[in-house]
């Protein structure tokens, strides 16, 4: 017995002696393979939201930590300090800038898992099988890439993806039904006198030119080619309308950020102006008449995504696909779907949300409980029914997409004149 | 000539290093940036002078003010209206702890009240104004209980007159400071022999502690000025973004990445400040009065 005892006993000490020495040897990989990751995730505060990054730490151990930015201030960064993010949200008309530096690296499809679940509108440009608008940088057209380093954009789909879309959602005007009274349905309203000193435009250039260009060809005034990419000529005339409208006395004030956007129309500044889905979400959790308002010359529709940059290798470029895969997963498509964005993978948010939830916001019925934010906030009583109706006939009426012209330094230095007007 | 005056060389060249590196090379690096071609994505240190003809693009126009020119005026406006406004009461201020309260403790405490509303963010002060000055804000609502008005005053918010009611709410301590710190170096025995000659209250003022207070007026009008000619958050929040500013201008150029137009927009608003800085040196002579 104690021999056997002895010799175990030999035994299990010069196994762990190994061990030991083996462990010295490869200790410090396997230390450092343990150590926690953390992504630095730029993009724009709405999209970076604490519950998502906790159920991602949750799910995974790997930690976000997020960089909020303003969307000029995304492209900046992407441009000049590609160092300083492992991972970037950005818009797709975005790209248009950042994608020449090459501080981007196309992502490899083979690793997304639900790649080819990506709704079409991304991959084609259609929604149920239809054609939707594709004036603007729309993202089919910026959405692949021949090989991952490289710097132009390819015009049939491929293997490697400039980025994978995250949310995405058609923008309209915002109006307080209570103050107005009476139905709006043009884009033209943006400058109806009746309105005078109580609209708001937005003042990202790239962004509310776009906008006045509905306006314009709203107003009957000129139908453009492609409004995501006017000639100087066009430009000229469209900020003439607007510095005209200015001196008017048209505007209230300009807004550049959601928050400033949610106050102009909480407070009754502003009773009309352009607006993002969940900016009217976030006045009416303030229980203030707001309405995210169709008009039928259709939306501006915008897109966002994550994209990688060249400088992360290895393991944090595994956590990186980590995260893109989980996030295609499921369950941040569903708690996106619940704040009024649209999620990129329909079929994996679809089996997260409840079937009540999934008709009121994706199918445009009448909701059958009453509508709770992901923070618990009630956003429609039981019986109402979405602004824009069901996901096929808002994203279906999309009449340009957001878009970097090919003008763009001189939209910049007459959307100045017009600010100076 | 033996001595090179090695000490005194080596106690400069300390801040003179800081100065050269945080001051003369980025703003070298700008003045070269200026001269420079970009297209969306990168800078071409190809030398051209575009960027300045493109700022004052159309300003040869006599019909319209070109842009720039606006935005100047438009800037200079408020200069001039702010320093103004912050100086006379900065001078009242300054004048009523500095000759009408009596105790120093009753100064010290005064004063420390004055920069209360230094411990909060200028941004927060700023937005503070907003439900007070709107459409359905206090003043409206106070205003229209009253019966004085039918309909909201709109012209509370979103306009010259909140910005400059603003920038006098944020910058007023600017001046109160350096005015107060000289007229408390004013000899008491100063004002007795004013008062004694038979001088009027007035006189006093003007003719002895105005004086005598030039440097405090000047170095307190160089923070104003040089504050409101860069600005543009307080311009952009308190004008509804509506309002131009060069600060304005020049931000907008930069989050679109065009830093040479950007670069060339801030070496001419340094240029101007400059100038502005410098008429005001002519007043005083501030090396000396320090």
């Amino acid at each position: 017995m104690s021999d056997s005892s002895n010799k175990l006993d030999t035994t299990r000490r010069s196994l762990i002696k190994g061990a030991a020495a083996a462990g010295g040897a490869i200790a410090f990989p396997f230390v450092h393979a343990q150590e926690k990751i953390t992504l630095r995730y730029l993009g724009t505060a709405v999209n970076q939201d604490k519950a998502i990054a906790e159920k991602f730490e949750a799910d995974t151990g790997i930690k976000i930590q997020y960089i909020p930015v303003t969307t000029d201030d995304v492209t900046k960064r992407a441009v000049t300090a590609p160092n300083s993010f492992d991972l970037i949200d950005t818009e797709y008309f975005s790209l248009k800038k950042i994608l020449p530096t090459g501080n981007l690296l196309g992502i490899d499809t083979k690793r997304i898992k639900n790649a080819d679940k990506i709704t079409p509108l991304f991959t084609k440009g259609e929604i149920g099988g239809k054609k939707v608008g594709d004036q603007g940088t729309a993202p089919k057209k910026v959405m692949y890439l021949e090989s991952p380093t490289s710097k132009t954009f390819s015009a049939a789909p491929t293997q490697f993806m400039t980025l994978i879309p995250t949310v995405y959602n058609a923008d309209t005007l915002g109006i307080r039904p209570d103050l107005i009274k009476r139905p709006i349905s043009s884009w033209a309203e943006l400058l109806n006198p009746e309105f005078k000193g109580k609209s708001a435009i937005l003042n990202i250039p790239s962004i509310g030119i776009m906008d006045a260009a509905m306006v314009v060809e709203a107003a009957g005034l000129y139908k453009y080619p492609d409004k995501g990419n006017m000639t100087k000529k066009e430009i000229d005339l469209t900020i003439k309308v607007l510095i005209e409208a200015k001196k008017n006395g048209q505007f209230r004030a300009l807004w550049k950020d959601f928050n400033e956007s949610v106050n102009l129309m909480a407070s009754g500044e502003v009773v009309i102006q352009s607006m993002w889905s969940p900016a009217v979400t976030a006045v009416r959790t303030k229980g203030i008449a707001c309405t995210f308002q169709p008009l039928k010359e259709g939306y501006r529709a915008w897109a966002a995504g994550f994209g990688v940059p060249k400088s992360v290798t290895g393991r944090k470029a595994d956590a990186v696909y980590e995260f893109i895969n989980w996030f295609l997963d499921g369950w941040a498509g569903a708690y996106l779907n619940r704040q009024g964005y649209y999620s990129a993978v329909l079929e994996t948010a679809k089996a997260k949300m409840e079937p009540y939830e999934w008709a009121y916001w994706m199918e445009g019925k009448a909701a059958a409980k009453d509508i709770k934010s992901p923070n618990g906030d009630l956003l429609q009583k039981a019986g109402g029914v979405r602004d824009g109706g069901s996901y096929e006939e808002r994203m279906g009426g999309i009449a340009c997409w957001n878009a970097i012209m090919d003008e763009n330094a001189y939209m910049v230095q007459k959307w100045n004149e017009f600010v100076a007007a | 000539m033996k001595s090179l005056h090695l000490p005194p060389w080596l106690q400069a060249t300390p801040f003179a290093l800081v100065f050269a590196l945080f001051l003369v090379l980025p703003l070298l690096l700008v003045a070269t940036v200026s001269f420079w071609q970009a297209t969306d994505y990168e800078l071409i240190p190809a030398f051209t002078v575009k960027n300045y003809v493109d700022v004052f693009n159309g300003c040869a126009n006599t019909e319209e003010l070109c842009v720039t020119l606006k935005t100047y005026l438009s800037t200079l406006k408020f200069c001039v209206l702010v320093w103004a406004i912050t100086l006379l009461l900065g001078f009242l201020v300054a004048y009523f702890l500095a000759f009408h309260v009596q105790s120093t403790s009753m100064q010290t405490l005064l004063f420390v009240l004055c920069t209360v509303p230094f411990w909060t963010s200028n941004v927060i002060r700023m937005i503070s104004w907003v439900p007070l000055l709107g459409r359905n804000g206090l003043v409206n609502q106070g205003l229209l209980g009253l019966g004085v008005v039918d309909s909201p005053v709109e012209w509370l918010l979103f306009s010259d007159f909140s910005v400059v009611l603003a920038f006098v709410h944020l910058y007023t301590m600017f001046m109160i400071v350096p005015i107060f710190n000289s007229m408390k170096r004013i000899d008491p025995a100063l004002i007795e022999a004013s008062r004694d000659s038979g001088a009027t209250g007035w006189q006093t003022v003007w003719n002895v502690v105005v004086p005598l207070c030039r440097t405090g007026i000047v170095i307190g009008s160089i923070f104003v000025v040089t504050i409101v000619m860069g600005d543009f958050v307080t311009i952009g929040v308190m004008g509804g973004q509506q309002i131009a500013s060069v600060g304005k201008v020049i931000q907008v150029q930069t989050s679109y990445l065009q830093f040479p137009m950007a670069a060339a927009n801030a070496v001419i608003l340094l240029a101007t400040t400059l100038m502005m800085v410098w008429a005001l040196t002519r007043v005083v002579d501030l090396r000396r009065e320090l």
